[in-house]
């Protein structure tokens, strides 16, 4: 069990119904972590249409995470 | 080069005043507005919002690709966060160049690639009174 603090934005935001979260999880990477919150919060995105940042920079889905990481999924981008 | 994320309206005239340089011959500036209309859609105001401390680092990147793809003196880029009524400036992106070729292919590049790769979000608030965020929009569609 690790604990990782989420933070969302946008549609993820919304449907969580919360801007961030500490949560203690099994999951290994980021694609398990994101497979487990889709679970429970009910996301509409799949996983195939976001990026995801680990401690303020991009990172891949198959990155172990550890302990506090700081977690972000990032829907479809629209600046401009 | 500078780029950041702004919570109050961007001041376009002193973002302009950045750019002074002796050397430039060209100074090209674009302004993103709100705009009344999207995909058939009558708009009536935006929200955005941003990763704020990715969005400055990715946003960064993008600018110093810019600089060193077409070598000109120095970029600006402001983009805006929170509610913007119709006609507001939501991005600004202004570049001082030797010569304008450069100015103009730089401003191009910083804008297209914010657009594509800076995480800031997009939510449309229509006149009927639904919104949605752009691009995320994978339920049906609302009931109209």
């Amino acid at each position: 069990m690790s604990r990782f603090e989420v933070q969302y934005f946008a549609l993820l935001r919304e449907q969580a119904g919360r801007s961030v979260e500490t949560i203690e999880s099994t999951a290994r990477t980021a694609r398990e972590l994101y497979a487990d919150l889709a679970r429970q919060h009910g996301f509409s995105l799949g996983a195939e249409r976001l990026k995801v940042a680990v401690n303020d920079e991009f990172a891949s889905w198959e990155q172990v995470l550890a302990e506090g990481d700081r977690i972000v999924f990032i829907p479809p981008v629209a600046g401009g | 080069m500078r780029f950041a994320i702004s919570p109050h309206p961007i001041d376009t005239a002193n973002l302009r005043e950045d750019l002074d340089d002796t050397r430039a011959g060209g100074v090209v500036c674009f302004e993103g507005c709100v705009r009344d209309f999207n995909d058939g859609r009558s708009v009536q105001r935006l929200e955005y919002e941003a990763f704020a401390p990715l969005a400055e680092k990715e946003g960064m990147r993008i600018l110093g690709e810019a600089m060193e793809r077409f070598g000109v003196l120095e970029i600006v880029c402001v983009h805006r966060v929170g509610i913007l009524e119709l006609g507001e400036v939501a991005v600004w992106v202004g570049v001082a160049s030797r010569h304008r070729g450069a100015a103009f292919d730089a401003c191009r590049y910083v804008i297209d690639e914010v657009k594509a790769r800076v995480p800031i979000w997009k939510k449309e608030h229509y006149t009927e009174g639904d919104s949605g965020w752009i691009n995320c929009h994978q339920e049906s569609p609302p009931v109209r």
